[in-house]
């Protein structure tokens, strides 16, 4: 009987959840957990040696013969309707092969870096030259790039047909909020902000492109390459004409499904040129083009009774999407930590500040740190412990162990009790926030596995690897099964001629491709104790698998046959395996929390960060190192989303003052808190002066796999903020907390009690 | 109202910068991102004659993994552009190497590190031109065969990346560093990639791995 489940599917580069019907396959099961070779351990990655000596090739490193190099023409102005395009100056100019209108005269800009036209030359000096030959007419227009402005009263409209720059508005409500906020103890109010985020994959958007005839093959630096394919497909006549190759990509975080525009653009180019063409964006054109997470600035009221209990939240969200209708989990009126009764009213605001796409857990980190703040100082009011006003609320018993694990990690007892009670210039911190994400599986991907009559393996799926690891388990799951070792099994992703292709996002990759990795590796365990139990002269039940690959009957060593043996048996073209995905096999819904402690300069504003603790579920682990990796990566993307990454936007102007990373700061080695700490059960506390990053992967024994790139990354920036709150009694409520930041709402709060 | 612009007046590279003032060595001191990768003028111990070249394509003879190269670039070409290809005439594609990245293209993100006589630089940075004579070491001309050296090694033990794409320009930070110095404090390790950028974070794990080669014994 087919059934329902929930899962995550991402619809134009956004992850929504839905539910969807599965048929019931076989029965399937990852096993024994504690009889895994290799899944589940700390396995190198196997494409590290690529990766430390040069050879990894993503899609900018592509060269063919006649390449020329795509570069696009950008809008000066954010807000402007083009009177004329001249590209002719461009055109006659010596190494320039293409010229490609993108808008047409009396189109309209909507933020300033919006692609105009592009160029393919036959080198990129050559294309940034021909950039500046072209002319553009423009009619400037009234803009507005900061969200307060965008609502006064007579601002120009972002959008014509969005009165007040507001859409996306909508309210919800749950329960009598009025009487409660009434019958309160206490009763907390605050505005706080999470900023707009660039997603700064180092490696930059973009597309090597080249025709054959009527067929078209793209190297792509993408989350999708099926995607990428289809999209494709619009200008070849069909995706079965199309080729995309993946083999590694620089980073995506939410940014980078399908071909878009600079794809397209790339093998217009080079029909036009009729030579193949590399299109990267350059990194100005990549801050400025149309892929940010939204900012939020969020109206909280809270009321709580005296012993804790959370009564009511009243809730005003402002979403800034830039061009698009924003949303994050505020929209909801809380954050996992759920009030007896709620009242929300959400909007977003439109600016002239480009697109939004997803960035990684879209809307999740941003709940989680104006939630979190919130919930801490009512914790503060009420004088008790943030954890225990959390557990006051929250009953989920994976989520409490969690908390409970992470707390006695980081030396909770350690926290100010009194936010901002330390002594001295430098004051320390601990904080806290909590996380949750959907994710799950689903019938996306397909597996093959093909075994020679030389005992070689070579397992194919057609997905990509974002850098979380993907080859390991494309392996290791048929080298599990087969009892042969991780090397033995060569995994081939990251081309569409593979098979079906899943898109990565959502954290959906590992539950959707294992399950069907393991089924077809049980396709081929089944077929090969079929062969084996056929040589034996006994029944396919009577044979078991013993590491080496030896095939033999149960309990009798001396009655076997040894994997080359088998192999060699097989016809000539070998074994094929196939296998689809599994429901029994992954499952969404994890939890996780991360807990800091910092150091606060109160003279200088700055943060350092000393300790980060992050525990986060995900089900069957099939490649601890890999997975701790990525909660690695995580916390160091939340440090500096809690303490650095700023997008400016000048009023004056209408751009950005910073397209680049020497002014939107990421986290890099000076701040990042140090090293990485393993650590195994049984866990213990950190000594005092222990710095550095843990990252623990709390066994929920589901039986079932769930993706963790995503949820290990909503609460780290809570966690800080609090940790920053604790330190020295005050929220720094517009995040991030930069020193001018801190130093301000020292001050506010110092002017306040003065 | 009509306005006539050029399309992206705005966007001034630090390189055409450095270019238009016409000082190398002061726009490079004025604005080196990084304390520990050197601006490429600062690796330059004397003060080369000062030589017109161009604007058409020149002659470069480059010395790259112990192999001479000679390429025809116009003189504004950077090195990492003619290392990944670019050029009236390029490097043969067999021969390209494509180790060094560009993620930022103005020498704030790192991922085109390579070796200049020995010293990190930033191949984004320096023009073609400027490398003449320079004794150039990329990622692909670390390991031998097989061989990884200690740093590719632990990076690959302890997981020392996600995507990748950043990894070669660090270990090429790393690698002058532990030639230099080989027992580092993490302290030493963390200012030695501090020009680097990993966006996916995995600066905790690339400290383990520098601290744990320089413990194996470079």
């Amino acid at each position: 009987m087919p059934r329902k489940i929930k899962t995550v599917i991402v619809e134009n580069g956004f992850e929504k959840e839905v539910e969807i019907e599965v048929p019931d396959g076989p029965p399937a099961s990852w096993g024994d957990l504690n009889k895994l070779r290799i899944l589940g351990k700390r396995n190198p990655r196997l494409e590290g040696p690529e990766k430390v000596t040069g050879r990894a090739k993503y899609a900018s490193d592509i060269v063919l013969p006649g390449m020329l190099y795509g570069r696009y023409v950008t809008s000066a102005y954010p807000a402007a309707t083009i009177k004329r395009i001249d590209l002719s100056p461009a055109e006659r100019m010596p190494g320039v092969k293409a010229v490609l209108p993108i808008k047409e005269a009396g189109a309209t800009v909507t933020f300033a870096g919006e692609p105009i036209a592009a160029i393919a030359a036959e080198t990129p000096e050559i294309a940034d030259d021909a950039i500046r030959a072209v002319k553009i007419t423009y009619e400037p227009k009234r803009f507005v790039v900061n969200p307060d402005r965008a609502l006064q009263p007579g601002a120009p409209l972002v959008r014509p047909d969005v009165a007040g720059n507001l859409s996306q508005t909508g309210q919800a409500k749950e329960g009598d909020v009025d009487a409660a906020f009434k019958s309160a103890y206490a009763t907390i109010e605050g505005v706080y902000e999470a900023q707009t985020r660039l997603h700064c994959c180092l490696e930059t958007h973009g597309h090597t492109v080249k025709w054959d005839g009527d067929k078209l093959t793209a190297w792509s630096s993408t989350q999708h390459i099926e995607g990428c394919r289809n999209d494709f497909g619009s200008l070849a006549g069909g995706p079965d004409k199309v080729r995309v190759i993946c083999e590694h990509m620089g980073g995506g975080f939410g940014s980078k499904f399908g071909a878009s525009l600079e794809g397209i653009t790339a093998a217009k180019l080079a029909k036009a040129a009729n030579a193949p063409v590399k299109l990267m964006l350059t990194r100005a054109d990549e801050q400025y083009h149309n892929f940010r997470g939204p900012g939020a600035r969020v109206h909280v009221k809270l009321a709580a009774a005296e012993d804790g209990t959370l009564l009511a939240s009243d809730v005003v969200t402002f979403n800034n999407g830039g061009t698009g209708n924003a949303s994050t989990r505020m929209d909801e009126g809380f954050f996992i930590i759920k009030p007896q009764t709620v009242r929300v009213k959400k909007q977003s605001v439109l600016t002239n500040t480009g697109g939004i796409a997803a960035l990684r857990a879209p809307g999740h980190p941003q709940a989680a740190v104006i939630w979190d703040m919130a919930l801490d100082q009512m914790a503060a009011r009420l004088n008790i412990d943030p954890l225990d006003l959390r557990k006051k609320n929250h009953n989920d018993n994976v989520r409490v162990a969690e908390w409970d694990l992470g707390a006695k990690i980081i030396g909770w007892e350690r926290r100010q009790r009194v936010p901002g009670s330390a002594r001295g210039v430098v004051k320390r911190g601990i904080g806290m926030g909590s996380a949750t994400w959907g994710g799950g599986g689903r019938q996306t991907a397909d597996s093959t596995v093909i075994i020679g009559r030389d005992g070689s393996v070579i397992s194919y799926c057609g997905v990509q690897d974002l850098g979380t690891g993907v080859r390991n388990y494309v392996s290791g799951i048929v080298a599990e099964e087969l009892g042969l070792e991780l090397d033995q099994v060569e995994a081939r992703i990251g081309d569409t001629t593979y098979g079906k292709g899943h898109g990565s996002g959502g954290s959906t990759t590992t539950p959707s491709v294992a399950p069907a990795v393991k089924m077809a590796a049980v396709d081929a365990r089944d077929k090969l104790t079929a062969a084996a139990a056929k040589l034996l002269k006994v029944k396919p039940e009577e044979i078991e698998i013993v590491p080496g690959g030896r095939f033999q009957v149960k309990g009798k060593s001396g009655k076997g046959i040894s994997w080359k043996q088998l192999c060699r048996t097989l016809p000539e073209k070998g074994l094929k395996a196939y296998g689809l995905w599994n429901a029994d096999l992954a499952a969404s819904g994890v939890r996780g929390c991360n807990f800091a402690e910092v150091a606060v300069d109160t003279e200088t504003g700055k943060v350092t960060i000393l300790k980060v603790v992050g525990v986060q579920d995900c089900g069957v682990v099939l490649n601890r190192l890999q997975a701790e990796s990525q909660m690695t990566g995580s916390i160091i993307q939340g440090i500096g989303t809690a303490l650095l990454e700023h997008r400016h936007m000048d009023n004056l102007t209408g751009r950005m003052l910073n397209p680049n990373f020497e002014e939107y700061k990421l986290c890099g080695a000076l701040e990042a808190g140090g090293v990485n700490i393993t650590m195994d059960p049984p866990y213990r506390t950190l000594e005092p002066e222990e710095h550095g990053i843990v990252t623990v992967i709390f066994d929920n024994p589901t039986g079932k796999v769930s993706g963790i790139g995503e949820p290990a990354v909503v609460a780290v920036q809570a966690a800080i903020a609090n940790a920053i709150y604790n330190a020295i009694g005050v929220h720094v409520a517009e995040q991030p907390a930069t020193p001018d930041r801190v130093l301000a709402a020292l001050a506010r709060k110092n002017g306040a009690t003065a | 109202m009509d306005q006539e612009e050029k399309s992206r007046p705005f966007v001034v590279s630090r390189r055409s910068f450095i270019q238009g003032a016409g000082a190398g060595v002061a726009g490079a001191a004025v604005l080196g991102g990084s304390a520990a990768v050197v601006a490429p003028e600062e690796a330059e111990a004397a003060p080369a004659a000062l030589e017109t070249q161009g604007p058409g394509p020149v002659k470069v003879t480059l010395q790259i993994n112990g192999k001479r190269h000679t390429v025809e670039v116009e003189p504004r070409t950077t090195l990492v552009n003619v290392l990944r290809g670019v050029g009236k005439t390029p490097l043969a594609p067999d021969q390209v190497l494509t180790g060094a990245k560009i993620g930022c293209d103005r020498g704030s993100c790192g991922a085109c590190t390579v070796l200049v006589d020995g010293k990190p630089v930033y191949s984004c940075l320096m023009l073609a031109v400027d490398a003449e004579g320079r004794k150039i070491t990329t990622v692909e001309g670390l390991a031998r065969g097989d061989r990884l050296t200690p740093i590719q090694r632990q990076m690959v033990e302890k997981d020392g990346y996600q995507c990748g794409y950043c990894t070669p320009g660090f270990i090429m930070s790393l690698t002058a560093l532990l030639e230099e110095n080989s027992k580092p404090t993490l302290e030493e390790v963390q200012m030695a990639v501090s020009g680097n950028t990993c966006r996916c974070g995995a600066y905790p794990r690339i400290f383990e791995a520098a601290l744990a080669a320089a413990k194996k014994g470079a």
